[in-house]
């Protein structure tokens, strides 16, 4: 099948997605990469409502580009790190990495030639309402649902006694700047 | 919802989530700031979110599965971010810098 034959919408959002994502990686300022990656959020979530699953878009949205996003964001304004501090690395590094995610994409398309083109049958619209998903999601899925309530609680309190101060070490760490200002 | 599918085939979303994914790993292999090697980590997981809801369509009738998996991958994905900032705002704390190449003392 040809390129143009495909629909608009999936070239126009694919192309958004993709050069949203490749500026994400190349951009070397993190702040130009964080709103990037919203936008490449935004065009995913697009691709949702194309597959008819609305509600998955907007809980995209909401978690991805509202919660995750401004977490991100937070650290990076906490941490002071909008300007750039990445050091300067040699060209070497880039042409190993793209060569290396170059052939992954080659083995992966590769081995998808012989599977043949399967024409998608396509779901009715009424799958992706938040009344199918609940009731799926309480009835099949119930155990791996309260398994995921387990899994939040041991990464907030990981979170929390991660980034909680230990003050001794914190003062000695803050004599030795004042030591090392002076 | 638009009837876009007549001429549209899972192997251009296969193709399209393979582009997204090796763009996130490229990320992880070129960039040393670890802000952004956890945001590729992200872009990673949403390429594969992106098959699931595409492979939910090409099954047809009233199967919500793929879309449910989608549900835990975002779960898992945010406990990953929550713990990976904060061990990163926990090495910044100690080494006053967020380069993942100067953390290598486990190497010698």
């Amino acid at each position: 099948m040809h390129i143009t034959n495909l629909p608009l919408p999936f070239l126009i959002l694919s192309f958004i997605t993709i050069l949203c994502a490749l500026y994400v990686v190349t951009s070397k300022n993190p702040v130009h990469s964080v709103l990037a990656l919203i936008l490449t959020f935004f065009s995913i979530s697009a691709h949702y409502i194309l597959l008819n699953a609305q509600f998955l878009a907007i809980v995209n949205l909401m978690v991805y580009a509202g919660a995750i996003m401004v977490l991100f964001l937070f650290v990076l304004m906490l941490l002071n790190l909008s300007k750039d501090t990445e050091p300067v690395k040699s060209n070497l590094w880039g042409v190993a990495a793209a060569i290396s995610a170059g052939l992954l994409l080659v083995v992966i398309t590769a081995s998808l030639q012989k599977s043949g083109i399967a024409v998608m049958k396509g779901n009715s619209p009424e799958i992706g309402l938040v009344k199918n998903l609940g009731r799926v999601l309480m009835t099949e899925y119930l155990v791996p649902f309260e398994l995921s309530g387990i899994l939040f609680i041991a990464a907030m309190v990981g979170a929390v006694l991660l980034g909680k101060r230990d003050s001794e070490k914190q003062d000695l760490l803050q004599q030795n700047d004042v030591q090392e200002n002076a | 919802m638009l009837n876009i599918f007549q001429s549209l085939d899972i192997s251009h979303y296969i193709y399209l989530s393979c582009v997204l994914f090796c763009i996130g790993l490229f990320g992880v292999l070129f960039r040393r700031n670890a802000i952004v090697l956890l945001m590729c980590i992200e872009l990673m997981l949403n390429a594969v979110n992106l098959l699931f809801a595409a492979f939910s369509e090409y099954m047809g009738d009233k199967d919500a599965n793929g879309q449910m998996f989608v549900f835990f991958i975002m779960v898992v994905a945010a406990a990953e971010a929550a713990v990976g900032l904060a061990i990163l705002v926990m090495v910044y704390r100690n080494t006053r810098k967020t380069d993942v190449s100067f953390l290598d003392s486990l190497k010698d």
